[in-house]
């Protein structure tokens, strides 16, 4: 049984968790809602970016001479797994959920006889992968001074990507990064980055229009323009998506942290009470007896 | 009065601009092309350079794009710039960073193609930055 006193520490201890998980809360949100204008404010771009490049890659759809970037280099023996997490831990099941997803991609690839490279985005990814894959990480992108993910970061880690896949470093690419659903629902997500996948749906409505689109320069030159600039465009959207993720992640996590230290101090304050009405009573017992005793 | 048509200048990190205009005139790759109203679909490349916008008022409003593509469509034409500034905005420091950026990748070309794309880009920049010392 605890003393008084013990009690009385222990009720300060979680009372004072409890500030601090509180005021993380706050810090979150009041992140999460800028963090959600920025990824909203960047989906137009990568939206018609989208629909430009399925309406292109329609054209070239069988063509011998379409660029590398969209139809691989011919083989998947070499993968690059691309794992977008947070800087920062506490914010719940965020940085875990995204490490499992890749985790197990890279596990399934193992066992299918693939050799895997590992570029952590984020140090808690590599925290999380380092134990079970470290052999394999080939690189760490630390983010943790940047404030605001801007385009010229996912362009610097667009860029590199680009160059090792020109030197045939790796054949398939996935992004690993968690959608932004709400608040409360985060969603892991792996996105193949190269070879560019469109969603043939998104081609339909510009179909008709298609047909009658001049370009310049020519189709092959646009194409070979946009597709690397469209790795960029959606690493930059996975970042963005990701910071959003994590505000919202930690916004949820704080609060429960801060409702379980309320509980915790309500119990706790309820046995500090008991036990200071039983040392009364001893108290007033042993008054009584001696009291009687004479 | 000219007739307008729905003009979108994105940039990956914002919407700059999303309204009814009489002009653009737009710096492509394969030279500098105005488009009004019913022009007919058409998607070019962009080069560094300035981007005018006519308004319905008549005057021009001035944005500086770097690397993207425009695509006119029948509801009107989107300018997607990898980055877009309002020339009153832009400051001479970013001008030099872009600068030395593309210098650098003249130094780091590994062969001809790209190293002769990255010329032009070099030369792009240094001539903005030469009509933004005029202006």
């Amino acid at each position: 049984m605890p003393s008084l006193k013990d009690l009385r520490n222990r009720i300060a201890s979680v009372k004072a968790t409890q500030k601090i998980t509180k005021a993380m809360q706050m810090v979150a949100a009041a992140k999460l809602r800028r963090a959600q204008e920025a990824a909203e404010a960047a989906r137009p771009y990568a939206e018609r970016m989208g629909a430009v490049l399925a309406n292109l890659a329609v054209a070239f759809e069988g063509r011998d001479d379409a660029p590398k970037l969209m139809s691989g280099t011919g083989n998947d023996q070499v993968h690059l797994l691309l794992v977008a997490t947070a800087e920062r831990g506490l914010c719940g099941g965020f940085n875990t959920n995204i490490a499992k997803l890749a985790r197990e991609k890279a596990r399934s690839l193992l066992k299918q006889g693939k050799t895997v490279k590992i570029i952590c985005v984020g140090k808690k990814g590599y925290d999380a992968l380092k134990r079970e894959l470290g052999q394999h990480i080939i690189k760490t992108i630390d983010l943790r001074s940047v404030k605001h993910v801007g385009f010229n970061n996912a362009d610097e880690i667009g860029r590199e990507v680009l160059s090792m896949y020109d030197d045939g470093e790796f054949d398939v690419c996935t992004l690993f990064y968690s959608t932004f659903k709400s608040v409360i629902a985060q969603e892991p997500t792996s996105q193949q980055l190269i070879p560019a996948h469109f969603e043939a749906g998104s081609s339909d409505e510009g179909a008709g229009a298609n047909a009658v689109y001049e370009y310049e320069p020519e189709e092959t030159e646009i194409l070979a323009d946009l597709l690397p600039r469209n790795i960029s465009v959606q690493i930059f959207r996975a970042l963005l998506e990701n910071a959003a993720s994590e505000q919202g992640a930690r916004m949820s996590a704080m609060d429960n942290a801060t409702r379980n230290a309320g509980e915790m101090i309500d119990k706790l304050t309820i046995s500090y009470n008991r036990q200071r009405q039983a040392q009364i009573t001893t108290e007033l017992i042993e008054i009584i007896s001696g009291a009687e005793a004479l | 009065m000219a007739e307008l048509f729905q003009f979108e200048l994105v940039s990956p990190e914002r919407q700059l601009l999303s309204e009814q205009v009489a002009e653009v005139v737009v710096p492509g790759s394969e030279g500098e092309f105005g488009v009004l109203k019913n022009h007919a679909p058409f998607i070019s490349t962009i080069l560094p350079g300035i981007l005018k916008v006519r308004s319905e008022a008549g005057g021009w409003d001035e944005y500086f794009v770097r690397g993207g593509f425009a695509d006119v469509a029948a509801g009107g034409l989107t300018v997607l710039a990898e980055q877009a500034v309002p020339v009153g905005e832009i400051s001479r420091e970013q001008l030099d960073e872009a600068i030395a950026n593309a210098q650098e990748d003249v130094a780091d070309a590994k062969d001809d193609a790209s190293r002769q794309k990255a010329e032009m880009t070099l030369g792009q920049l240094k001539d903005v930055v030469e009509a933004l010392k005029k202006a």
